[in-house]
């Protein structure tokens, strides 16, 4: 809490919604869903005594016990098969994968049994498993500590991978996350970690798969996700002291994908740029591109623009300003859109 | 806590102390179906004639059950077979461990296990015939799919008994892998995973001396696989995988010491793959076949035919009847398989997920429109499988 005594509300006066970080968000979800739910279980390396790497897990072991929040030995298809089974049984299971490129060992227990599950057994057997995975760049971490790994996953059917990019949305969405009866791959936007934003609770951003304008616009609409959001806010800003009125959509669930807002979004802009950090060939954002062509086409003034990450491995701390979409990237792409 | 009760057997020692360094697989039958001097004691439970006849029956069962498999992949009712020809004693003694509300974790070789755990035929070899992936409710049956990249069932052994374990439910979970397993990186961490969360799980591997045509001297430079539990710190077993006595034993009390709060135990069960990997594969390429007809005297099932016939348990009289029950059981899987399956487009959209995404919905509705421009689709109109 960062409220001072000077600042504290009069015991009879409404409370002021706590001013929280993301990370403090997502941390307050797991607690209130572990106390709402004996069955979810928090469990990954480092989560107990330490809180976590980002102290996402901070007091969970403390306050619920050993049984509900632990440590693992540090290998993740054992975390992975280990969440399936115990979802099996009829827990739910939340596991951390500590970072982005970390999960990778994982890959073969999400594709080959944690997204297949359900289907496998014809609905007999679900897997409510939620993987939190911290991701992305832009904190000067050292090699595969800033992957974006999000297309790997929603390439696999029978997953939803969502990413907040929101202090409201890391709570509510979570909150749904762990309510789900079907797999959720959780990429949490680590660089925004430490963002802040009033909390008040109970929060409900709407339901999985539906997207968020978070800026309204004519001229062009700017489709985005995850750490990429505040940078196309920012880019939105500078673009209205040019007059050019820019629409930010927050996709927020990759799968399922709002089609129909982005349909409504491009359809009312006609142009359309798609910004995310990962690396462009055959990422998430050619499938952005390809739907908006297909659905968009007799509407579009443009074709549709891609503002990503390079084509390369992910560079090291001192490269990555060069490497990350920013402002300015999404803002020359706006202006070729606007010239076509 | 010990292990096997072996006193006055000379292996005592080393067994009951934890993890076996002996190379030697516990054995109560020799290959001629006498009792070895000096071999495992077993419990007078174990050693009950009606237990012993009820285990024959079972092995007997498997066979035909293989058996007739293997036909089936051969008049073309299914698309492949793994077959566990010799191996049964295996699929027997891991069914015969388990209470029904343990869990079971078979492979793609394990469908005898899955008959003999009750679940019918056709739902057995639902994966194998092409109709569906798992044909069968793993909650309902405490069984889960059987899996086929290898050794990735290990962890969700593990997460079975870790959740059994914390609900305070007295549940193990009993994982099947072959010796090709022992080489992933799954089998690794699920070993020392439920070391770590003292899980009660039994991990049963059937050492049937090939992974397809690899043999296990290319799997492993160690002298033995049970010899890999020292590493996790869990007793590790090498146990005659065609003496059933010997592996019921065995099991039993690794399954006890799991039920019991002891933690997991690995078992090496030494045994012979005496068919090739599937129908599609051939043999004749990696092996000879005097090695197979050396295995074939070690027989599971005539072994313990002897052992029986000369305690006076088994006659011609009960043959008879166990070949009757036999035949009716493959002549109705002969019946059902013949029958043409029910399937229908539309169920594979139906569980992705809990509810189909509008994306679903939309593919569901090109393959249902292309339906309609088509006539006598193969496979669709039937409501059976729904």
């Amino acid at each position: 809490m960062t409220a001072t005594t000077a600042e504290l509300p009069a015991a009879n006066a409404p409370a002021k919604p706590a001013t929280v970080t993301l990370a403090k968000a997502v941390n307050t979800a797991l607690a209130d869903a572990m106390a709402a739910d004996e069955r979810v279980v928090v469990f990954g390396e480092d989560v107990g005594a330490l809180g976590g790497v980002f102290r996402v897990t901070d007091g969970l072991t403390a306050r619920f016990g050993e049984n509900r929040c632990f440590d693992t030995p540090l290998a993740e298809a054992s975390i992975l098969g280990t969440a399936i089974g115990m979802a099996v049984y009829g827990y739910r299971p939340v596991v951390e994968m500590q970072f982005d490129a970390f999960a990778y060992p994982a890959l073969e227990q999400v594709v080959s049994h944690l997204a297949k599950m359900r289907n496998r057994t014809r609905g007999a057997v679900g897997a409510p498993v939620v993987v939190r995975i911290p991701y992305g760049g832009g904190i000067g971490g050292v090699e595969h500590h800033s992957d974006s790994s999000e297309t790997y996953f929603a390439h696999t059917p029978g997953l939803h991978v969502l990413t907040p990019a929101t202090v409201a949305d890391a709570y509510s969405m979570l909150r749904q996350a762990i309510d789900s009866p079907d797999p959720v791959i959780f990429f949490e936007p680590k660089r925004l970690y430490w963002s802040k934003a009033a909390l008040e609770l109970p929060v409900s951003t709407g339901p999985i798969g539906t997207a968020a304008v978070r800026r309204e616009g004519r001229d062009a609409t700017l489709v985005c996700y995850g750490q990429s959001v505040p940078v196309c806010l920012a880019a939105a800003e500078q673009a209205a002291r040019e007059g050019v009125e820019l629409e930010v959509l927050d996709l927020r669930s990759l799968v399922p994908l709002d089609e129909e807002a982005i349909v409504r979004s491009v359809g009312h802009t006609r142009r359309a740029i798609v910004v995310h950090e990962a690396a462009g060939f055959a990422g998430f954002g050619a499938e952005l591109a390809a739907r908006i062509a297909e659905k968009c086409f007799y509407q579009l003034e443009a074709p549709v623009a891609r503002v990503t990450g390079l084509d390369i491995p992910y560079p090291p701390p001192k490269y990555e300003h060069w490497y990350l979409p920013d402002a300015d990237r999404v803002l020359d792409a706006v202006d070729r859109a606007l010239a076509a | 806590m010990t292990l096997l009760d072996l006193t006055a057997s000379p292996r005592s020692a080393s067994v009951t102390a934890g993890p076996s360094w002996d190379s030697q697989p516990l054995r109560y039958l020799d290959e001629h179906g006498a009792p070895v001097e000096g071999g495992l004691r077993p419990s007078a439970e174990i050693l009950d004639p009606a237990t012993l006849l009820r285990g024959y029956r079972a092995l007997r069962f498997a066979r035909a059950f293989d058996t007739e498999a293997t036909n089936l992949v051969m008049q073309g009712r299914l698309a492949v077979y793994p077959s566990c020809r010799g191996q049964e004693a295996c699929e027997v003694a891991a069914v015969q461990a388990l209470r029904v509300e343990d869990w079971l974790l078979p492979t793609y070789r394990d469908s005898a296990a899955l008959v003999l755990r009750g679940i019918p035929a056709v739902d057995a070899l639902t994966l194998l015939r092409g109709t569906w992936h798992c044909g069968y409710d793993p909650k309902a049956w405490r069984t889960m799919p059987q899996c086929t990249p290898l050794a990735t069932q290990g962890p969700h052994a593990v997460g079975l008994g870790l959740a059994a374990k914390l609900a305070g439910d007295p549940v193990v979970a009993l994982c099947l892998f072959g010796d090709g397993s022992t080489s992933e990186g799954d089998f690794h961490e699920a070993l020392n995973s439920a070391a770590v969360y003292q899980a009660p799980v039994v991990f049963l591997v059937q050492n049937n001396q090939y992974a397809i045509s690899v043999p296990l001297d290319k799997q492993t430079h160690a002298a033995a696989l049970a010899d890999k539990a020292v590493g996790y710190g869990m007793p590790g077993v090498r146990v005659d995988g065609n003496d059933l006595i010997a592996l019921g034993t065995v099991l039993d009390a690794a399954v006890r010491r799991a039920r019991e709060g002891g933690g997991p135990t690995l078992v090496e069960a030494v045994t012979y793959r005496m068919q090739a990997h599937t129908n599609a594969d051939d043999a004749a390429r990696y092996r000879r076949s005097d090695e197979v007809d050396q295995w074939r005297r070690r027989d599971p099932i005539e072994r313990l035919a002897t052992y029986l016939t000369a305690l006076g348990t088994l006659d011609a009289a009960v043959e008879g009847e166990i070949e009757e029950e036999c035949a009716a059981y493959t002549a109705r899987m002969r019946e059902q398989f013949a029958e043409e399956p029910g399937y229908h487009p539309d169920e594979m959209f139906e569980h992705v997920y809990a509810t189909p995404t509008p994306r679903l919905l939309e593919q569901r509705e090109l393959v249902r429109a292309e339906l309609g421009d088509a006539t006598d689709a193969p496979g669709t109109g039937t409501e059976q499988s729904r």
